[in-house]
């Protein structure tokens, strides 16, 4: 089946969108009135897509599973933004922010794409800025930047630790204009279930009401679905709480590709695991790296007494510590992108050198920039998240370092996508973190926030415009056509099917169970024996859920455990497909590190020969393996090189 | 260094917003105080699920103070008994061995319950619908440097556009008011050369919005600063009030 065709426009790489938006077929605005497009999510890449289409003069309806558009989870962002304004003049380009980008990913992401991102990148500062967001700035009046990791020069916009924050705020207010204009409907604590098709084309959604528990029939000319990643498949995550991975995986049993599913983002700053109740994991923004410095003890000695409680960081003198970053990368030290630092803190913790009680800490210190640039300096730049860290440790960081570990953050894969975003479902597009198409095996800090907004103000109401001029004739459906009815009462028998199970075990419980699962096996380190241990382990999970999961409450009006339960059932599915493609993928590139493919002094080693691909897996229903598709890769601007940060 | 406490909880239940609620006492035992409040939640729910009862329904989702999801009336204050945060960020060692705590919704007009500890917010949205934003479309705006911006100003719209919305100002409020959460969305606008230009019919619309919602009037009691876990001053309420006042000038 010749099923991927990523339908890259014609020309150099840094003609192709140009070129795109050329051959681009437009709607006149009488016609846009007619057109419906759901849009599922309103964090960054939904709201921002919204709003522009609303702008633009679709119809649209948008949904969220939070009370309000505004707490998506990108609310949650603190480090900043990417672009290529080159403002301070240190060498940056967008050709440079492409090809970093590229290599950040350990070359797994699709060079057309990426160059796309780069070149939009700094009309979203031009963007965010004229809706009100307050930047940080210089005393002169102009944006601020800092450096993040994977880069050697300074393109990150911020605004203090909540850059996510005013971004979202910033696109939940240009949405809420549309909302009062009413070219924008928003219906919040409502959920995605299912997708409808009709003719092989996504027509409209099934959501289901939090409140009441109803469900309901939504129709669109196109759906576009930004929901987000699925990093809560591992249960402890940086995620919010409510993330999840479902509306991709209905997608995906609905005939969307699934694209490369093992690569999985761990952040190396989180504070570490503290009790078996944790909930969630905090990040503390990498952009600390700036100015932190990563150790721990030399000697082991120090390190276990540390870990007895006998000896106190500060009680270690300069030469016992071992700042491994700065040891192993003198190049860009404690800069080095996500996967590279939390493998590094990994390999120090195993070989007995970590602290705090559990021995799964390293400590990041700000000592040494305290005495270069004053406390006051280190506050204003990152208080709050001082404050943060002290909240939940009570321990206080301007006096003794911070513990860190690394979590969770971030999936890279997701929904395959073609150039315009479009899954190779006819009429439904992917965007933000909830698609697979930019960020290749590692994603590089403040770059997130930059490809939901590239997304949703600057791709999307482009290349869904061109779908929709053909679709002009096409009338309004009603809701109440077989496909759509047919679809609704196969949602209605799942939630009863979980409902009616009623065992003995509650939703979270058996979400612990995945989650050490996947830790175990397919998080920082994987090998062949772990993984086919995982896939049986998860299958066995998936049978202790459909028989022994336990939903009080009633069917109708709000039942939480209800719709957790059903997120859960998707994880379980979900976690299987990405040890299954980590299985598959006999290498170690970014975030995928097999342990059988790593250089000598312990670096991730690509298999360029064999795997310069995107796996795409394709569903083949319940309980049968799904089929593998390639979408080669070609690195036509950017030259294949193992990654270097020496 | 952590321990571990029993305390008992008065928790306020209620199946939806049509029937009426009452306090329920449960007890919970060896919660870690290193723990935050909200796993204290996930264990008492844990605990009612494997006694097959409906666990306690109450909002949550970032857990790390910023979504302004969850809300909380704890002991008698919004967000419990710690300054400067929110009560997913509120940890158990402020608590005692055998304490008992008791713990409530948002209690205003203008957030009526949803069930047992959810409220609806809604209201939020629709003042920020009616105003809270600047007037720009997609594309077509200028370079984000065209305009320099004095770094106190941005500092201080900052400041303000830190307000997470999550209500604690209304809860605290004996008039329901809302003033403090409109006031600090029409400061930073304000404060910024790009919001300026509409900031007085901004000001007009949100209020007209809010007093139309059936949120009370502010008397300056002060108590929305107290409580609010971002800080916000009543200063904003002061900005907002010229801004208004330059809109009834202009009518
Ligand atoms: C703690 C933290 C810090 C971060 N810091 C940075 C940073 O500094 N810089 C950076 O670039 N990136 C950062 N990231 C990553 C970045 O925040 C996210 O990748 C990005 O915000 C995702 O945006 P999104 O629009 O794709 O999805 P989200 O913001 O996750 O939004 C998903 C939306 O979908 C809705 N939804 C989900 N499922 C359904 C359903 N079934 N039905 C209806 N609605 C649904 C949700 O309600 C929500 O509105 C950070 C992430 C974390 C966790
Ligand atoms: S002003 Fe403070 S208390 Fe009120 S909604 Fe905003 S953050 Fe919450
Ligand atoms: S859960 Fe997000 S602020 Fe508390």
């Amino acid at each position: 089946m010749a099923k991927i065709d990523a339908r890259i426009p014609e020309g150099p790489v840094a003609q192709k969108w140009t070129n795109y938006k050329k051959n681009q077929k437009l709607v006149n605005p009488a016609n846009k009135r007619k057109l419906d497009i759901i849009v599922v999510g309103t964090g960054l890449a939904g709201a921002a897509a919204a709003a522009s289409f609303g702008e633009m003069g679709f119809n649209v309806k948008i949904f969220t599973i939070q009370d309000s558009p505004r707490r998506a989870h990108s609310i949650a962002a603190q480090g900043g933004i990417n672009a290529a304004k080159n403002y301070p003049n240190d060498g940056d380009s967008v050709n440079r922010l492409f090809s970093d980008t590229v290599k950040g990913g350990d070359y797994r992401a699709r060079e057309a794409n990426v160059y796309r991102l780069a070149e939009v990148s700094t009309s979203i500062i031009d963007q965010c800025v004229a809706q009100g967001v307050p930047f940080a700035r210089e005393y002169g009046g102009l944006l601020d930047n800092r450096s993040f990791g994977g880069a050697q020069v300074s393109r990150t916009f911020y605004a203090r630790g909540q850059t996510g924050q005013q971004l979202l705020l910033g696109a939940y207010q240009a949405l809420m204009r549309q909302v009062n204009l009413k070219t924008v409907k928003l219906y919040t604590r409502n959920e995605l279930v299912d997708i409808v098709l009709v003719d092989g084309k996504a027509r409209g959604i099934i959501s289901r009401d939090l409140v009441t528990g109803e469900t309901q029939r939504h129709f669109g000319h196109a759906v576009v679905m930004a929901t987000g990643g699925y990093g809560n498949t591992f249960f402890l995550s940086t995620n919010a709480m409510g993330s999840n991975g479902s509306a991709a995986w209905q997608a995906y049993k609905k005939g969307a590709m699934f694209a490369n599913p093992c690569f999985a983002q761990i952040h190396p700053t989180c504070i570490p695991v503290h009790g078996e109740f944790q909930s969630k994991l905090t990040l503390m923004s990498e952009s600390l790296r700036n100015d932190g410095r990563i150790w721990v003890p030399a000697k082991k000695e120090d390190a276990e007494a540390i870990r007895a409680g006998k000896l106190k960081p500060t009680d270690i003198a300069e030469e016992n510590r071992d700042y491994f970053l700065e040891r192993r990368y003198p190049a860009f030290g404690n800069l080095v992108p996500r996967d590279v630092a939390s493998r590094a803190a990994k390999e120090r913790c195993d070989a007995g050198f970590g602290v705090g009680t559990t021995g799964l800490a390293v400590y990041l210190d700000f000592k040494e920039s305290i005495e270069r640039l004053g406390k006051d300096v280190i506050e204003a730049r990152y208080g709050n998240l001082f404050q943060m860290y002290e909240k939940i440790v009570d321990d206080n960081p301007y006096d003794t370092p911070m513990m860190i570990y690394p979590a969770i953050h971030y999936t890279m894969g997701g929904v395959w996508v073609d150039y315009e975003l479009q899954t190779t479902i006819p009429g439904l597009f992917c965007a933000g973190e909830a698609n697979f198409s930019d960020h290749g095996a590692n994603r590089l800090g403040a770059s997130a926030l930059m490809q939901g907004l590239a997304d949703g103000y600057f791709v999307l109401p482009y290349t869904v415009q061109n779908y929709l001029a053909d679709d002009i004739k096409t009338p309004r459906m009603t809701g109440d056509e077989k496909e759509f009815v047919e679809t609704e009462k196969a949602v209605k028998d799942r939630f009863e099917k979980i409902r009616n199970v009623n065992g003995n075990r509650s939703v979270d419980s058996i979400h612990k169970e995945l989650g050490l699962v996947m830790w175990d096996f397919v998080g920082m380190a994987r090998n062949k024996e772990g993984l086919q241990q995982a896939i049986e382990k998860i299958r066995a999970i998936k049978k202790e859920f459909w028989s022994n999961v336990r939903i009080p409450g009633d069917k109708e009006g709000m039942n939480i455990e209800l719709e957790k339960a059903n997120r859960l059932a998707d994880f379980i599915e979900i976690g299987e497909l990405m040890a299954i493609d980590a299985l598959n993928r006999e290498e170690s590139c970014g975030g995928h590190f097999r342990e059988e493919f790593q250089t000598e002094d312990g670096e991730a080693m690509r298999q360029d020969d064999k795997f310069a691909y995107v796996s795409c897996w394709e569903y083949k229903g319940d309980g049968q393996e799904p089929e593998l598709h390639k979408e080669e890769l070609k690195f036509e601007d950017v030259k294949l090189i193992q990654r270097n940060y020496k | 260094m952590e321990k571990n406490i029993n305390i008992t909880l008065k928790v306020w239940r209620q199946k939806n917003a049509r029937e009426k609620g009452r306090f329920e006492t449960y007890q919970v035992k060896d919660v870690s105080t290193g723990s935050s409040f909200l796993e204290m939640m996930d264990i008492l729910n844990e605990q009612l699920i494997n006694e097959g009862n409906e666990p306690v329904a109450f909002d949550h989702d970032c857990r790390e103070g910023i979504c302004g999801m969850c809300s909380l009336y704890i002991n008698g204050r919004p967000h419990g008994p710690d300054d400067g945060v929110t009560t997913c960020q509120l940890h158990m060692r402020k608590f005692k061995d055998g304490d008992t705590i008791w713990i409530e919704p948002w209690r205003s007009a203008g957030f009526p319950v949803i069930k047992d500890l959810i409220v609806d917010r809604t209201a939020f949205d629709k003042i920020i619908a009616s105003g809270g934003y600047v007037s720009v479309n997609t594309g077509g705006v200028p370079d984000a440097n065209a305009i320099p911006i004095p770094k106190p100003d941005a500092d201080e719209a900052m400041d303000a556009a830190s307000c997470i919305g999550c209500g604690a100002c209304v809860a605290a409020c004996k008039n329901g008011s809302a003033m403090l959460f409109v006031s600090a969305k029409v400061s930073q606008l304000a404060l910024l050369p790009q919001g300026k230009v509409e900031a007085a019919r901004r000001a007009k619309n949100m209020v007209a919005k809010m007093d139309e919602l059936g949120f009370g009037n502010c008397t300056n009691t002060g108590a929305c600063e107290v409580e609010c876990p971002k800080g916000i001053s009543v200063a904003h309420i002061a900005r907002l009030n010229r801004e208004f006042l330059k809109a009834k000038v202009q009518d």
